[in-house]
């Protein structure tokens, strides 16, 4: 197992998008939005594209500012060698700005009106992860960044966001609903010899219960998008493209816990199957001990002290310490796992911060424990 | 263990479905499976049910992926049973319809298809419809004799962000047909879920952003006419230090001449850069009791029993689940 070299990668001239990808709740944004700031700081034109950030960071990136686009960064004390541009992905806009790129007007508005629409494109399982795809493609066509970095969205699979688009795609492709709007509408006769009286049975009974009205607009609705749909597919086949190329690069992120490290194994291994570029495993929030002090010590220690009862403040150190080497040894004992099932991917290790981070004092903190500094 | 309000009530004990929620990351699986275990104690059959697809419970109990069906996982003390139930949503679906629409047959081919897919995804209140509709009616089941099967349900639920939509039955059923089978069916989750039978759990760290998740997930189920039931701290740190250095220490206060002299007296004569060591410990360590006090305090604001569960140091294995239920039938847990 080699060391990850966040500087080196950020440094790179050759490599203009960074993919932070895990599950959720490991600090994707934050590991993001901390790597933007030490690129812009180290001299690249930089944006980052954030997800789901927590209330205080937006706060102080400006990423609450309305608008699906990014704004520069601007804080007292920040004035980077390079630039950093933040946004918050704003999922139905996109949505909308898509629909309306694609489509004529006229298409356009009647799908954006339809009920359907409003229904998936705010929660509809993989509309995020589409989104965000959708925006770094749009981000990396403007060509106005020299390095973009992605926070990828908060779901408990970290495979979802190379996932969900296609599953989203193929939800959307409008052989389903069609079968389940109108199997009589599609041919009669002859389609039910083809389809199956199963299928068909199915489909009464999926009309019972999802109701005309949600058939009806969903119907409207392919019907409309049917024209920007071969749009809609390309795009997302473009952008997965992009994330194929020698310009970009994925970290994986996780904390030393068994879900995230499982789910950084998967992801690990999907990338290796897809063939796309893996530069390394961060693991957020570790716990290193500082001093060499063997646990079984000083608890021995400890419980003589206690006998006298004289140090109640030695007692208490050596105490939390004895803790701090058990949550170290479960820590290493974990990474230990996935590195063995591993071997080749490279590690860096952010200890856990006092307190959360909220700002860009935080972030620039998290960028010097990224690399080592 | 317990400093917040009174444990577990005689309400609580009452109910016959356990929710639990929490925050992604605060271990709520581990603790519905723990708080099953001390359920079952004494000799009672409870079921643990999952509806998130994520064979969570099977992890936990180091097992291989469950099948679609209420098996036995694990015995608790006193003759009791936990079985699990991993509930998934496409063979609910067809359950649902071989059940009203005599479709059995053509499970296997519309699954192919990814006509079930399709149709929970059409309708997204579709999938909790059934969900819940399934935890419905492992609750209200009687043998024979007319007597429930199970003592109590204890439901894995989804995370605090997602859990009012869940359970919000009547919005989910917006979408729906307002008539057939599944209109009955859900009638009857809604009086259960807002009935004295459910209660709702929350589980939370003691950190900032899951205590704040805590509150208004509180206020969103009062909101909703859902009952909260009660909060259950976990992975709780003994804070160590005496309660008066825990402030100086986190302003990076410590004693080191203090120190090295009280581990001199204990025979151990360290290097001047392990006593820093230590020292910047104690000092992190402090920082983190403080931001526990602070979440304690914030979580005085909802007036719900409390209950702890410790972390456990070695990680969480199946022996770690019975300690973990010992210690909440030790707060009351019934």
């Amino acid at each position: 197992m080699s060391a990850l070299d966040v500087d080196s990668l950020i440094d790179d001239p050759d490599i203009h998008v960074i993919v932070c990808c895990g599950s959720g709740g490991v600090g994707k944004t934050t590991t993001a939005a901390a790597i933007a700031v030490r690129a812009a700081e180290r001299g690249r034109k930089t944006v980052v594209l954030t997800i789901d950030p927590a209330r205080r960071l937006a706060q102080a990136l400006g990423l609450r500012e309305l608008g699906n686009t990014p704004k520069e960064v601007e804080v007292e004390g920040f004035e980077p060698a390079g630039q950093l541009a933040a946004m918050m992905l704003d999922m139905r806009r996109t949505f909308d700005d898509m629909v309306l790129a694609h489509a004529g007007q006229a298409r356009a508005q009647e799908v954006l009106a339809n009920p359907f629409y409003k229904t998936i494109s705010s929660s509809f399982s993989g509309t995020q992860e589409y989104m965000a795809m959708e925006k770094l493609g749009q981000l990396a066509g403007e060509g106005r960044w020299d390095l973009i970095v992605v926070d990828t969205p908060p779901s408990r699979s970290a495979l979802d966001f190379l996932d969900a688009p296609q599953r989203m795609s193929s939800a959307l492709d409008g052989r389903m609903i069609r079968l389940l709007s109108g199997p009589a509408r599609t041919g009669g006769w002859g389609v039910r010899k083809v389809v199956g009286a199963g299928i068909m049975l199915f489909a009464k009974a999926v009309s019972t219960i999802v109701g005309g009205q949600l058939l009806a607009d969903a119907s409207a609705f392919v019907q409309a998008f049917d024209s920007m749909f071969g749009g809609f597919k390309q795009r997302a086949r473009k952008t997965y493209e992009l994330l194929r190329s020698g310009g970009t690069a994925f970290l994986v992120v996780a904390t030393p816990e068994s879900d995230a490290l499982r789910e950084a194994s998967y992801f690990v291994e999907r990338l290796a199957s897809e063939e796309m570029p893996l530069s390394g495993l961060v693991i957020n929030r570790t716990h290193p001990v500082l001093t060499k002090l063997p646990a079984a010590r000083a608890i021995a220690a400890a419980d003589n002290l206690e006998r006298t009862g004289d140090a109640p403040l030695a007692t208490a150190v050596l105490r939390l310490h004895a803790d701090r080497v058990a949550v170290h040894d479960r820590e290493r004992r974990l990474l230990a796992r996935f590195t063995k099932a591993h071997p080749s991917v490279s590690v860096v290790s952010v200890p856990a911060m006092p307190s959360d981070v909220h700002d860009l004092v935080g972030l620039r903190s998290i960028g010097e424990r990224l690399t080592g500094s | 263990m317990a400093t917040t309000a009174a444990s577990w009530t005689e309400q609580v004990s009452r109910a016959r479905l356990h929710v639990v929620t929490g925050k992604g990351g605060t271990g709520k699986t581990t603790v519905a499976a723990a708080l099953a275990l001390a359920l079952a104690t004494g000799g009672r059959r409870v079921l643990l049910i999952e509806v998130e697809g994520r064979q969570g419970i099977a992890q936990l109990f180091d097992t291989q992926p469950l099948p679609y069906a209420e098996k036995r996982i694990a015995s608790a003390p006193g003759g009791g049973e936990v079985r699990a139930l991993h509930v998934d949503v496409e063979a609910a679906l067809l359950e649902y319809f071989a059940m009203f629409y005599n479709l059995g047959f053509a499970g296997r081919t519309l699954r192919r298809m990814g006509a079930i897919e399709f149709a929970t995804t059409l309708a997204p209140g579709l999938r909790d419809v059934l969900l819940t509709g399934k935890v419905k009616e492992t609750v209200g089941r009687t043998d024979s004799r007319g007597r429930h099967e199970y003592d109590a349900i204890v439901l894995d639920a989804p995370p605090t962000g997602r859990i009012v939509r869940f359970l919000d039955v009547t919005k989910a059923m917006a979408d729906l047909a307002k008539v057939g089978p599944i209109k009955g069916q859900s009638d009857g989750v809604v009086r259960l879920l807002h009935s004295q039978d459910t209660a709702v759990h929350l589980v939370t760290l003691l950190e900032e952003m899951p205590v704040r998740e805590t509150i208004e997930a509180v206020a969103e189920l009062s909101a909703a006419d859902l009952r909260p039931g009660a909060v259950i701290v976990n992975r709780v740190r003994p804070p160590r230090l005496p309660a008066r250095s825990v402030t100086p220490a986190a302003g990076g206060r410590v004693d080191a001449s203090r120190v090295r002299a009280g581990l001199t007296s204990a025979g151990l004569d360290l290097a001047p850069e392990d006593i820093e060591g230590l020292v910047g410990e104690t000092v992190e360590h402090a920082i983190r009791v403080v931001a526990e006090q602070s979440a304690r305090e914030q979580l005085t604001e909802i007036d719900l029993p409390a209950v702890e569960l410790p972390d456990i140091a070695e990680g969480i294995d199946t022996a770690a689940l019975y300690e973990l239920a010992e210690i909440l039938v030790d707060q009351g847990v019934r």
